[in-house]
């Protein structure tokens, strides 16, 4: 302390101090600031070597032999571990065939291989990694802030509670009550399809909980006044209610004015 | 019975008209109720039983109010829910049901006629009116006295003047608030978290990555006197887009940075948020009656009902790197409305 105290007028000094705020504040800003959702998994050199093999043989028809991408297929480079994780882990890919967009289906691969198909495009730039599994606990989630934050950014395309929607020219927006967190968290962040993307900067992890526990509360929570019929609104109750409804009006209308034999 | 029939027989004596034949009502046949006292009796069963099914739905719902109270979930509650309606609808369908089958088996089956009488009165009735009539002029002397009667025209003439002042105060008219928003020069594009927010997060230029779409309102909408008012007319959708994708107009060439655009969220057509937005095909749908808008052409319409482009926001960076609007929307936000071509719009 002494020491200090008699230097502390010294001409360096200034300099030091200098050095040692610049240091603080940019090892502090590198702390804050690294990417949240950076390689949540470590994937090994044999993992990359695998997913490579299974890359070529399974996908590189159309997204060409080093992911440059083709005609039929984008570049996968930069995409990251999440979109492959995402869209690999749903079974849209490998496409069943081309149309407004890709459909879900059955995986096609056990999830050793999606992660080895990872870690193969992971390796090819740098990109979103899957999600670590703390921002995937919907236990330390806001259903109310997510639900604000998904009225606002997500419900136009996904319906209020997230039972999907029609989009233009035969593409639309799915169903969300039966998609896994994380996929849900990855969806946002790589934007698959016609999605726009929500990344860190926009809706940050902690964020994007909120609207997965949103998600998870609107699906589970029973309807308290009666059949959802989807949750779809006045499209399937009008429906319900046009060949239902008007049939059991017109069969009563028909009892009532028949003459009894 | 007799007379009704008498009635009856009135009603089928019609003169002929234009060559058809009235037919007259059909050959009564009797039901089986009025013929077989078995059927008769059954029915009568019948009828009683739902009456008495009436009676269970509800005993039901009073049941159903006990034995399923619900508890804190909301399964319970649907599940009560159900068995209310359930005891309701049995016991109104029940009476209901009962009584028409009563009406159409047991009740009497004789098709009857009834004439409608005539509309106007008969001349005894019309004298009697008139002289009530006149019996009210010369009693009152609305006649005898000009100034009761002009006095009194012109007190009910002024009486609805009152409504003038009352209607004024849905005034005043809009002034200028159809023409501008939140937005100014230099003010910052913040995200929108839902709602009101209490502090602005503002939005860095480096932060919107290609593929995203921010919902955006201006810095300060909280301070304002009525933010949600302000926030239906400052919505703004940012979305970032390969500047190689982009036909951008000449005149509107600074208007994005480098490739962000923020377009109004607010539909040209009946004002729905249009913000279904494809980051592929570069389309904004609107929700409500699917017009569609190519964000690549200054949001031109391409589909769809609405009838003009979605106003663009011009946007610049401010020297702290945060994306701020360069000035206020050139046109007016939302539906087309009558004045809209009355002022022309600032350029700043």
């Amino acid at each position: 302390m002494k020491l200090l105290a008699e230097r502390r007028r010294h001409p360096m000094a200034l300099v030091v101090l200098l050095l040692l705020g610049l240091l603080l504040t940019g090892g502090a800003y590198a702390v804050f600031t690294g990417n949240s959702s950076a390689s949540a998994q470590e994937y090994t050199a044999s993992d990359v070597e695998e997913g490579e093999k299974l890359f070529v043989t399974n996908c590189a028809t159309c997204h060409g032999m080093s992911a440059e991408g083709t005609e039929n297929g984008p570049s996968l480079v930069g995409v990251g571990a999440a979109a492959v994780d995402f869209q690999v882990g749903t079974g849209r890919m490998p496409l069943q065939m081309s149309g407004p967009q890709a459909q879900v289906k059955e995986p096609q691969f056990n999830e050793e291989e999606t992660s080895q198909l990872a870690a193969y495009v992971a390796s090819l730039g740098p990109g979103p990694a899957v999600p670590e599994d703390e921002y995937l606990d919907t236990s330390q989630g806001d259903a109310a802030a997510g639900g604000g934050l998904f009225r606002t950014n997500c419900a136009m395309c996904h319906n209020v509670v997230g039972s999907g929607g029609a989009l233009t020219r035969g593409k639309y927006a799915p169903n969300l009550s039966e998609v896994s967190e994380k996929h849900l968290y990855e969806a946002m962040q790589t934007g698959p399809q016609n999605m726009p993307i929500f990344n860190d900067a926009n809706l940050t992890p902690e964020q994007k909980r909120d609207v997965i526990t949103y998600v998870r509360e609107i699906s589970e929570t029973p309807s308290p006044g009666g059949a959802k019929l989807g949750s779809l609104g006045p499209v399937a109750e009008g429906l319900f209610v046009w060949f239902f409804g008007l049939a059991a009006v017109i069969g009563m209308t028909v009892w009532l004015s028949a003459r009894p034999k | 019975m007799t007379s009704k029939q008498h009635t009856a027989e009135h009603g089928t004596q019609l003169e002929q008209v234009n060559g058809f034949t009235n037919p007259g009502l059909p050959e009564h046949t009797p039901r089986l109720t009025d013929i077989s006292p078995a059927a008769e009796r059954t029915t009568e069963r019948q009828i009683a039983g739902w009456f008495i099914l009436s009676m269970i739905g509800t005993i039901w719902f009073i049941v159903s109010y006990f034995l399923f109270a619900p508890d804190e979930t909301m399964a319970s509650i649907q599940l009560q829910n159900m068995m209310f309606g359930l005891g309701a609808t049995l016991a109104l369908f029940g009476i209901g049901v009962g009584l028409v089958l009563w009406g159409k088996t047991l009740v009497s089956g004789t098709e009857v006629a009834e004439d409608r009488h005539p509309i106007e009165g008969n001349e005894e009735d019309q004298a009697v009116a008139l002289e009530i009539l006149n019996q009210a002029k010369d009693e009152s002397g609305i006649a005898r006295r000009p100034l009761l009667r002009n006095t009194l025209i012109a007190a009910v003439a002024i009486a609805p003047l009152p409504a003038i002042l009352v209607f004024r105060d849905l005034g005043p008219l809009p002034g200028d608030k159809m023409f501008t928003t939140l937005w100014g020069p230099g003010v910052r594009l913040c995200q929108d978290p839902g709602g009101v927010p209490r502090e602005d997060r503002f939005i860095r230029a480096e932060d919107v990555t290609i593929g995203s779409a921010v919902h955006v309102i201006p810095e300060g909408m909280h301070e304002s006197e009525h933010p949600l008012d302000e926030k239906a007319k400052a919505a703004v959708l940012l979305m970032r887009i390969d500047p190689k994708e982009l036909n951008t107009d000449p005149a509107k060439e600074d208007w994005g940075v480098d490739g962000i655009v923020a377009y109004s969220k607010i539909c040209t057509h009946v004002g729905c948020p249009v913000a279904l937005y494809e980051h592929q095909t570069h389309h904004l749908l609107c929700p409500c009656h699917q017009s569609t808008f190519d964000v690549t052409n200054h949001c031109e319409v391409i589909f769809g009902p609405a009838k003009r482009p979605l106003p663009q926001l011009p946007i610049a960076v401010d020297s702290e790197g945060y994306l701020v609007a360069q000035r206020d929307f050139p046109e007016p936000v939302g539906p087309t409305f009558w004045e809209i071509n009355t002022r022309e719009t600032s350029e700043q």
